[in-house]
Formats: C-alpha cells, sequence, structure tokens
C-alpha cells in the first residue's frame, strides 16, 4: 500500500456529476447549431424503393434532408469492422442505407432542423416506400436452408466459422467418460442500457479545414482513425475528436456508428455546427446489443467427478452487419474461456457468427466472458446434480490449484496467478454456505423453494498484448499510452489514452501516479478523452485501463523519477548513486543525509529554467509511455446466492447475495467494490428481468422503458463484497481488471440458485430471463413428464 | 423524445375547461401528465393543445363521513396511499394507490387522470369496480354520476364524452378490502391486479366481490367468484374454489413479451385467493 494506492480516496469527478455540473455532449451548445435527426426503419428487412422527403423539405425550420444517396456520394465510406477473423465475410454496412434497411432501426434518411422539435416533425413528414423482405431474427435459425438469404456471397448466413482447442483430447475424454451432462442454452439478447444515450456534435472550420468531433465514446482515438480512414476521409491531422462527460457505456460505446459520420458529414455540408442526441427508443434500437447465443455443450466426467472433456458448438448472432469488434466477442474472449477455473484437458470450442435483421451485437459489459460463465457454471451445477456431489465440493476438487500458475489452458490461454481453492473458502465462509444450506433443508421441509446458487468464474481483462490481438484477427493494436507532464510548479499533468466514463480513472489514475512521485495527489490532474490533448490511446473496455493504462502511466512516472534523480543530484552536487528518490516525501536526497535534499517543485522548475542542468539533460520533464501489456490478466471470483422462488406466483426473491473477487492488486478498494456491485446487479439482470425482444416477424419488441427490465433497486438486498488478492505478476502494479467481474459472476450465481430451488420439482433448466412465468412453464412441463 | 407541437392553455376553472374543450379542436385535458405527457413524446399521442386543470382550487382533496369516502379528482395517488382516511374507511384503496408505478409517478400522478385514461394495466380501476365507486362528472350538459362500471368501456376508452372532466370519485366506506399486484418488472404498471372487498352479516359473506385489472383490455368484475363466496362463511378451502373460478370473467385476457394470457389468468387466481382472505380478514 502507497500513501494512496490501496485506500478508499473519494472519487474526485463526483462533485461534479452529483451538482450537474457534468458536460455531455447533449449539453454542448454551439453557435449557429443545427439539430440532426434520423429516419429509421420499422421494417426489419425491406426494399427501400422510394424516399420522399418533399414535405419534410419544405417545412418551417428544416435545413435539409438528405438521403443514402447524398452520403455515398458525398464521400462517405461504409463503417469497417476492426476485427476478422480467417474468411470472416463481412456485409456492406453504410451509413445511411441506399435501397436496403437490414434491422428495425436502420438509418434511411437525415433530417438537418433548427431546433430538435422541428427535426423529430420532419423525420415523421418524409415518406418511404418499403417493399417488405422476408426476415429471419434466430442466431440459429438464420442457418437454415430455408431461412431467407440476407447478403450476396454470404452463405447460409454465416458470417464466419471458428475453432479452437483440442478436438481429439475432446473426442477421446468423451469416449473414456463415466458420466456426460448435456446442455441446450441461450445467452439471451441484451440492451446495454447506459444512463446517457449517444450522441454526436461536430463543427467544420471551413479556414483552416479542421473538423471537431464531440461523441459518447470510450475511446476516441480509435473512432478518429475510423473516421478519417474509412468514413469521413477527412485527415486525422484535421480531425479532433473530443468525448467529455460520458454518461456510461458498457461497452456499447465502444463502436464506431453511423451518426457518428453523420453528423461531421452534415456540418460540412451546411457549414454550420450540428448535434444529434440519442433518444432512448433510438438507443434501445440501435446502439450495438449484447450476448444472443444459442449453444449446445456437454461435459465429460470421470465417475470421481473429475472434469475430463468439454464440448461446445455456439451460434452467435452478430445482427445485420458486423459491429467495430463483433467478431472478437464470440470468438476470442469466449471460445478461450471455456476452461473457466477448471482443469478440465479436452475442451473444444466452435462458434458460427450468424447474420440476421436484428441490431448488431457486439461487447456489452463481459463481452463473451459472462456467455462462457453461464455454461460452465450451469454444467458445473447439472455434473454435480448427476453426481450426486455439493456443487462447491466438485468445483474445489477440478479448480486449478494455486502452485499450478501460470496455467495454460488447453483454449489458447496462460493464466497468470489465483488461488481459486481459497476464492471458494472466502465465499463460502462469508455467505455461511453449510447454514444456508441447512435453511435450505429446513424450508424444504416447510414446502418453500430455497436454492442457493455457488459459481466460480474467470475473466480476461486488461486487452491485449498486441501481436496477440493480431494474430487473432484485430486490426488494431491494443497498447495504451500514458504520458505524465510535469509542469515548472511541480503541478502534473496525466494524459492518459483510456477514457472514464463512470468508472473514476480522474481518481484513481492520480493515486497511481502520485504514489509514484511521491507528491500530493492534489497536484496530479487526468486528462483523457480528447485527441487534441493525448497523443494516442487505444480507450476503456475488457476492464483494461488500469492493468494497461495505469502500466503506461508507470512506465512514464519512471522516466520522470529517473531525470528528477538525474537533476536533483546534479544541484546538490552529488553523484547520481549518491542520492535517493525519496517516494514518501517527494524528494531526492543524498543517501544517509535526508537534510541534504532537493523538492521535487525545486527540480521540476530547475528543468524548466535549464540554467544548471547536468551535461547532456534537455530541459523540460515530460515523458510518454506506450504500454504494451504482456498478456491478459485473469480475474476470478466465487459468488454465492440465496434464492427463494414462490411456488404460487413463481417470483424469486434474492435472500443474500455473497461476492468474493480477485481482482490482483486493489488502487482504490470503494471504487472496486462500486464496480463489483454494479457488475452484479446488470448480471442479475441477465438472470432475472432483461431480454431484448424481437417478434418472429423481426419487429422490435423492447423500444422502450415500458418493456425493457433493467433490474432496480429493490431486486437486491445489500451485495456483500468482499476480496482476496493474488497479484497479476505481467504489469508492474500487480493489477487485474475489476469492471466486469461481478457481470460475469452474477449471472450464473443467480441461475443456479433458481434452479437449486426448483431441483425438488425436477426442472433442469430454464432459458433466461428466469421470468416467473418460464418458471412456472418449466415446474408444469417437469411435472407432466414425470406424471 | 419531443412531442409533436401543441398549445398550452391554463384552466382556473372546471367551466372554463369544459368550454375549451368544447372549443379547441383536438384539445385535451391534462392532469398529473403521467399518462399523456409519455404518450406525447412517443408521440402516440398528438394533441394539438393542451387544458391543464393542475391548479384549479378545490379538485383536490380527500373527505370522508360515514357512508364513505370523497377524493377529488386532483387527488394524488401519493395522497390516497397515505390517507389515515382511506386507510380505514377503504384500505383497499389506499393499497392500490400505494401499488402505483414508483415515488415520482405517484406524486403526480392523479386519481381522475388514471381513471379517465383506463390503461389496462392501471391499478385503479379494478379497485373502483370491486369497491362500488361513483364516478363525478362535469361536461358541457352539466354534471353528472357515473358507475364505475359504466364508466370503463374498453382499453384507454371510458363513456366519457370530449368535454367531460372528472371533478371526483365517491366510494362506499368498506373495512373489508384488499388490492393486490404482481407488478411489470419494467413499466411497473399491473400485469395482474386484483382488488376484492368482502362484507360480513352474522359470520357469512353478504356481499363480494372482486374486480380484476391488468388481464384484460379493460378492468372487470369477476361475478362467479363472489357469487360462490356469498351467503356462508368465508374459509380458506371456499375462497380457493372461489378464486379458482376468477379466470371464467377473464375470456379476453391478453399477453405480452413478459407475461402470456395464460399465465394472467394463473397469476389473477393466486391472488385473488390472497386478496379474498386479506378483505375477508379485515372484514371480520
Ligand atoms: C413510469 C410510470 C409508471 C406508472 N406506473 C403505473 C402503475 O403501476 N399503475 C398505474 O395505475 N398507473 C401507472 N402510471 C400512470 C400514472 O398512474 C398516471 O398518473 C395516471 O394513469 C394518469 O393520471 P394523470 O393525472 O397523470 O393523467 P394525465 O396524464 O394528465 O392524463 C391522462 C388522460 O386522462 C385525461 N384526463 C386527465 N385528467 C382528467 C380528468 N380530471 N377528467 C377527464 N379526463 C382527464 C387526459 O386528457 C389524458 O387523456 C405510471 C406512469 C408512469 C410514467
Amino acid at each position: 500500500m502507497g500513501r494512496y494506492v490501496g485506500h478508499s480516496v473519494k472519487r474526485r469527478e463526483d462533485p461534479r456529476f452529483i451538482q450537474g455540473k457534468g458536460r455531455y455532449v447533449a449539453n454542448l451548445e454551439l453557435h449557429g447549431m443545427a439539430h440532426v435527426a434520423v429516419k429509421r426503419s420499422p421494417y426489419p428487412h425491406a426494399r427501400v424503393v422510394g424516399v420522399d422527403s418533399s414535405a419534410a423539405a419544405a417545412m418551417d425550420g428544416v435545413i435539409a434532408v438528405f438521403t443514402g444517396r447524398d452520403f455515398a456520394d458525398g464521400g462517405c465510406g461504409a463503417l469497417p469492422c476492426g476485427w476478422l477473423v480467417p474468411d470472416t465475410k463481412v456485409p456492406e454496412r453504410p451509413v445511411v442505407v441506399t435501397d436496403r434497411v437490414m434491422h428495425v432501426g436502420d438509418s434511411v434518411a437525415v433530417v438537418v432542423a433548427e431546433d430538435p422539435y422541428t427535426a423529430s416533425d420532419a423525420v415523421e413528414a418524409i415518406e418511404v416506400e418499403y417493399e417488405s423482405l422476408p426476415s429471419v431474427v434466430d442466431a440459429r435459425g438464420t442457418t437454415d436452408a430455408d431461412a431467407p438469404q440476407l447478403h450476396d456471397g454470404i452463405e447460409g448466413n454465416v458470417s464466419y466459422y471458428w475453432k479452437l482447442g483440442d478436438s481429439e483430447a475432446c473426442k477421446q475424454a468423451f469416449a473414456e467418460a463415466d458420466e456426460t451432462v448435456e446442455l441446450e442454452l441461450v445467452n439471451q439478447r441484451l440492451i446495454p442500457t447506459a444512463m446517457e444515450p449517444r450522441a454526436a456534435a461536430a463543427s467544420w472550420d471551413a479556414a483552416s479545414e479542421e473538423m471537431t468531433v464531440w461523441t459518447t465514446s470510450q475511446n476516441p482515438h480509435p473512432i478518429r482513425l475510423l473516421l478519417s480512414a474509412f468514413t469521413l476521409g477527412i485527415p486525422e491531422s484535421k480531425l479532433r475528436v473530443i468525448s467529455p462527460d460520458v454518461g456510461g457505456g458498457f461497452g456499447s460505446k465502444i463502436f464506431h456508428y453511423p451518426e457518428e459520420v453523420i453528423v461531421p458529414w452534415v456540418a460540412r455540408q451546411i457549414g454550420r455546427p450540428a448535434k444529434w442526441v440519442a433518444t432512448r427508443t433510438e438507443s434501445q434500437m440501435t446502439d450495438s446489443h449484447g450476448r444472443d447465443h444459442v449453444t449446445v455443450a456437454r461435459l465429460a466426467m470421470k465417475s470421481d467427478g473429475t472434469f475430463t472433456g468439454l464440448d461446445v458448438e455456439t451460434w452467435a448472432n452478430q445482427g445485420a452487419y458486423l459491429s467495430t469488434f463483433a467478431p472478437l466477442i464470440p470468438t476470442a474472449l469466449y471460445i478461450t474461456l471455456l476452461a473457466g477455473n477448471y482443469r478440465t484437458k479436452g475442451v473444444f470450442g466452435r462458434v458460427h457468427g450468424t447474420l440476421t435483421n436484428t441490431v448488431p451485437v457486439d461487447a456489452y459489459r463481459g463481452a463473451g466472458r459472462p456467455e462462457a460463465a453461464y455454461l460452465v457454471e450451469r454444467l458445473v451445477d447439472l455434473a454435480a446434480d448427476r453426481l450426486g456431489r455439493d456443487p462447491l465440493d466438485l468445483r474445489k476438487q477440478n479448480a486449478i490449484r494455486k502452485e499450478e500458475f501460470p496455467y495454460q489452458t488447453p483454449v489458447a490461454f496462460l493464466y497468470d496467478s489465483g488461488d481459486y481453492d481459497r476464492l471458494m473458502s472466502t465465499a463460502a465462509a462469508n455467505a455461511d454456505y453449510d447454514g444456508m444450506r441447512r435453511a435450505q433443508e429446513e424450508a424444504r421441509e416447510e414446502g418453500r423453494l430455497r436454492g442457493v446458487g455457488v459459481v466460480c468464474c474467470i475473466e480476461a481483462s486488461g486487452p491485449a498484448p498486441s501481436a496477440v490481438a493480431g494474430s487473432l484477427g484485430s486490426a488494431v493494436g491494443f497498447w495504451e499510452s500514458g504520458e505524465v507532464r510535469v509542469h515548472p510548479t511541480g503541478q502534473i499533468s496525466v494524459f492518459t489514452g483510456s477514457h472514464t466514463h463512470g468508472q473514476g480513472h480522474e481518481t484513481t489514475l492520480a493515486q497511481v501516479v502520485a504514489d509514484e512521485l511521491g507528491v500530493p495527489l492534489e497536484s496530479v490532474e487526468v486528462v483523457h478523452g480528447d485527441t487534441g490533448r493525448i497523443n494516442f490511446g487505444m480507450g476503456t473496455y475488457g476492464s483494461r485501463s488500469a492493468c494497461v493504462g495505469g502500466s503506461a502511466l508507470v512506465r512514464s512516472a519512471e522516466k520522470v523519477r529517473a531525470k528528477v534523480v538525474k537533476i536533483g543530484a546534479h544541484l546538490l552536487e552529488a553523484a547520481e548513486e549518491d542520492v535517493v528518490y525519496d517516494r514518501d516525501a517527494g524528494r531526492v536526497h543524498v543517501k544517509g543525509s535526508p537534510d541534504r535534499a532537493k523538492a521535487f517543485g525545486e527540480i521540476a522548475f530547475a528543468a524548466y529554467t535549464a540554467h544548471n542542468l547536468p551535461e547532456g539533460v534537455e530541459p523540460g520533464l515530460d515523458f510518454v509511455s506506450f504500454y504494451d501489456p504482456e498478456n491478459f490478466t485473469f480475474p476470478a471470483s466465487s459468488h454465492i446466492c440465496e434464492v427463494e422462488v414462490c411456488p404460487e406466483t413463481w417470483q424469486v426473491r434474492i435472500l443474500r447475495y455473497v461476492a468474493v473477487d480477485d481482482v490482483g492488486k486493489v488502487i482504490n478498494p470503494m471504487i472496486v467494490e462500486g464496480q463489483i456491485q454494479g457488475g452484479v446487479v446488470q448480471g442479475v439482470g441477465q438472470a432475472l428481468t432483461e431480454t431484448a425482444g424481437y417478434a418472429e416477424d423481426g419487429s422490435f419488441l423492447t423500444g422502450t422503458m415500458l418493456e425493457y427490465a433493467v433490474p432496480r433497486a429493490d431486486l437486491l438486498p445489500g451485495i456483500e463484497v468482499d476480496r482476496i488478492e493474488t497479484p497479476s505478476p505481467h504489469n508492474p502494479l500487480g493489477v487485474k481488471g475489476a469492471g466486469e467481474m461481478g457481470t460475469i459472476a452474477a449471472t450464473p450465481a443467480v441461475a443456479n440458485a433458481v434452479l437449486d430451488a426448483l431441483r425438488p420439482l425436477g426442472v433442469k433448466h430454464v432459458e433466461l430471463p428466469l421470468t416467473p412465468e418460464r418458471i412456472w412453464r418449466a415446474v408444469r412441463d417437469a411435472q407432466s413428464a414425470a406424471a | 423524445m419531443y412531442p409533436s407541437r401543441f398549445d398550452y392553455h391554463r384552466a382556473a376553472s372546471i367551466e372554463e375547461a369544459v368550454q375549451l374543450l368544447g372549443s379547441v379542436e383536438g384539445a385535451k385535458l391534462v392532469s398529473g401528465g403521467h399518462s399523456l405527457i409519455p404518450a406525447m413524446k412517443l408521440r402516440v399521442a398528438q394533441p394539438t393543445a393542451l387544458v391543464d386543470i393542475g391548479r384549479i382550487e378545490g379538485l383536490s382533496g380527500i373527505s370522508s363521513d360515514e357512508d364513505g369516502l370523497a377524493i377529488g379528482a386532483l387527488t394524488t395517488h401519493a395522497e390516497v396511499a397515505a390517507s389515515a382516511a382511506v386507510k380505514s374507511a377503504c384500505p383497499g384503496l389506499a393499497e392500490a394507490a400505494a401499488a402505483i408505478g414508483d415515488i415520482q409517478v405517484r406524486n403526480r400522478g392523479t386519481i381522475g387522470g388514471s381513471l379517465a385514461h383506463n390503461d389496462p394495466g392501471a391499478d385503479y380501476p379494478g379497485a373502483m369496480l370491486a369497491f362500488g365507486a361513483e364516478i363525478t362528472a362535469v361536461g358541457s350538459n352539466g354534471e353528472r354520476t357515473i358507475a364505475a362500471s359504466d364508466l370503463f368501456v374498453d382499453m384507454f376508452t371510458t363513456c366519457l364524452d370530449e368535454t367531460e372532466v372528472i371533478t371526483g370519485v365517491r366510494i362506499p366506506a368498506a373495512r373489508g378490502t384488499a388490492y393486490l399486484k404482481h407488478r411489470h418488472p419494467a413499466s411497473s404498471y399491473a400485469v395482474v391486479g386484483v382488488a376484492a372487498r368482502v362484507a360480513t352479516e352474522g359470520g357469512d359473506v353478504s356481499e363480494c366481490a372482486v374486480g380484476v385489472n391488468g388481464v384484460t383490455g379493460c378492468a372487470v368484475l369477476a361475478g362467479p367468484v363472489s357469487e360462490s363466496l356469498c351467503g356462508r362463511p368465508a374459509n380458506q378451502d371456499r375462497i380457493r374454489t372461489a378464486a379458482g373460478r376468477v379466470g371464467e370473467s377473464l375470456d379476453g385476457a391478453v399477453g405480452d413479451l413478459y407475461a402470456s394470457a395464460e399465465f394472467r389468468v394463473h397469476l389473477a387466481e393466486v391472488h385473488a385467493r390472497r386478496a379474498l382472505a386479506a378483505a375477508a380478514s379485515r372484514a371480520g
């Protein structure tokens, strides 16, 4: 623990957020700003026969109406996909369609008006003639022979097929298995639901030919790169992308979206600043969705409970087009996680990335890892049930041992560190697991349906070594940049390529740098989210900001320290080897004589006056590092959930939720706890309430908050959070990601608890979300099967 | 979410509101705005003008005498839920009000607005039917009193004409009342809401009514349920049998993504049993 690192420093960003002083894209008011609204398709799949915008264009206050042709002819390129696994077939994704809509919400025309009300009126006044085409929404159904073919040259609507693991070992495990369990399950489609809807604004300076784009992005630099190289065609040097305060993203704000192209294009076209802010309905039907897998899997084991093989086949719905990182999620972030926390040898997974008439699917909190965890942890519970074993006990038996790290899984990953046995024991102790089991017995005797769900989950966070990412299909690298700029007064600006949209980096990264340099926290300011101020950066997702972004800053701080020592020694007229950098006091002093010292501020000043620098030392005190991680980090968790299911209304009540996580070294325990809690809530959402619904005919059923059920405070009791720490050896901070673990573990923890409660009724499986009706039906089916 | 263009009038009196509704083409009343404004933001409703009655004096408040409760149209759900008079004269009504939406909704939404809107998922309509409410409305043809069973015609439809303003609701005193609901996890509206009223005489059930909202397009009185309870003491078995007949009145049950028609009927039976038991025990 340092002076700051390891302490629950209060979040410095919160005063502005809780006082309504946040600066979001929607708050932006630029002189002469026009308002953009988008005409969207009500059809899942249709030919656009004609667009009549004459009435809209003639309305008072309407500046212009543009159609897909205008954008295509006006130099807008198609939206690219930044992650292509071998032989991926990429459907063309225009910014605004010209002749065919592929999902409800696809953009058909764009209105520019003096105010957002008029823009909305004009959108209604545009008449589009559609010729409806057959559509398909189901991840696996789209590959059926009789499904409509959605794209020329993409046979069977399969964009790619990917496999990983040792299929021979897997086959052999099943051939030699004493027992096997099988499961077909759906990881249902979810809407990421950030508090702030997406928005974009832009301003074009005709004199300098510079474009500034404000966007609700988790990664402004990659957006600038894509805008420049693919969609807008303005040189990166003339393009500034700013992501100011962003109200949550959960992955959905990583991607390059059409509106980010539309708005700057319009601004240049009309010679006025322009802004678009999504309505909640637009968010729900155009933000990339998450999950949407159909999976068939089986687990092989020995009669003593040893897992020997896991065979998984998944159909991953990628939606109508490939969103920016879509193919990454069900491949390198899903199949690679199927070993879970276990020593299973014969793991083999394959995935069909399929195309449908739905909103594109991409990363959503956990991204691939929750899908894997839910599958693996359900299978383990089925195995325990089959073997008549306690599920915690069976997990412990199969868990990778502490002394086996670094552990090479059969599906590519080399796990860094962990202690899964201790993780589970801590969770069991905190939950009073044995007491929970006794209470369950008593409840059952009284006819109540009590259940206990246990999980042990793994995450791969902190993506990623760039060369590994490249070999897996990435078009970009995943290093991070961090600059520590010490000003002459000794004040420090820290520039990070990570982006905070709720995570608290303005606090945690300042904690890191303040400790590295031994300066007061107050003297460190964190700057992020602006390509005009930060040299480059890959942004925030995959729980990478501390591991990768934080490490880049550590490297820069080391460089600052080295130079401070050099200059300090010179000023003290001592040899460099004879002085030390005192990180507690933030000064350099002569070894053995703490009084012969130069304070950090004095040295910073001397670096800039440059009146008396050692020979060969340049003036200034400003260092940049580009940190490319050696490996992912592998956080783990064990969560225990206790539920009771009402045997009449079939509502699930969570009685207790106990989380123990290992996210490596913790920089700010309060923030980590918040991340775990928020993550758990979203995981519970997948388990109990959330589902993005499409009717079979492709119409979208969850376009408002009236239908889409995000979890509410009353769904959960207090979440009991605890942790163990096994530092990651792969980065200088010893940290692992903390942003997604809660989400990954919570879905299977709740599902296992509910199915445990239903066990006496003979129910083996219920699809998520575990709504009362689904449970009711499963119970009825089980009872009629038994009869 | 931007509504289409509309004019705004603030009525100083009921008479002015009635007059405006009669004279301004496409005008609609607004009270708490918690059904109408969301519909306007989605452009499902596009009134050309709003007539705001929210600040008319004397339209809000609760009074009670031995016959029952008189509740002004502008009385908010929060006021009804918190009212000692309501809790004592008709506890089921306080329960229905407390079950509506969330705190913000209860602080803004009004009983008059809810009844006039007649949302299939609203909580008041079933209670109004079961508790035998009478609604007072003033329109261009003067004032009239409407039985709850006449007011609710169909989904989002009442018997009110375009100029009529609900001014208040009268509800007979009935200790033996209860309201229970299964709320939608997203909207909070009733997936199923059951209001029950039980009155006893000499230990036998003398009167009984069950109103159900959320299941069918428009709230209904479940006739067979009450028939099978009257004339005898209420006990668990009889209540269970009676509640089991609630489905007979729910022919037009509708489903959505969250709950099918069939499951709603199941939930209605469960809630009817529980609500009847609570009402019977309060009736004594
Ligand atoms: C998030 C949310 C959740 C909700 N959850 C629930 C719930 O769980 N249960 C529930 O019952 N309701 C729920 N509601 C609706 C809420 O109770 C509304 O307040 C109520 O339905 C309408 O009352 P209002 O005063 O807001 O009416 P307004 O929205 O002002 O008006 C509704 C309609 O009634 C008409 N009207 C209004 N007042 C009168 C009058 N005095 N005479 C004649 N016509 C009139 C209007 O012209 C309009 O057509 C919810 C609303 C929201 C926004």
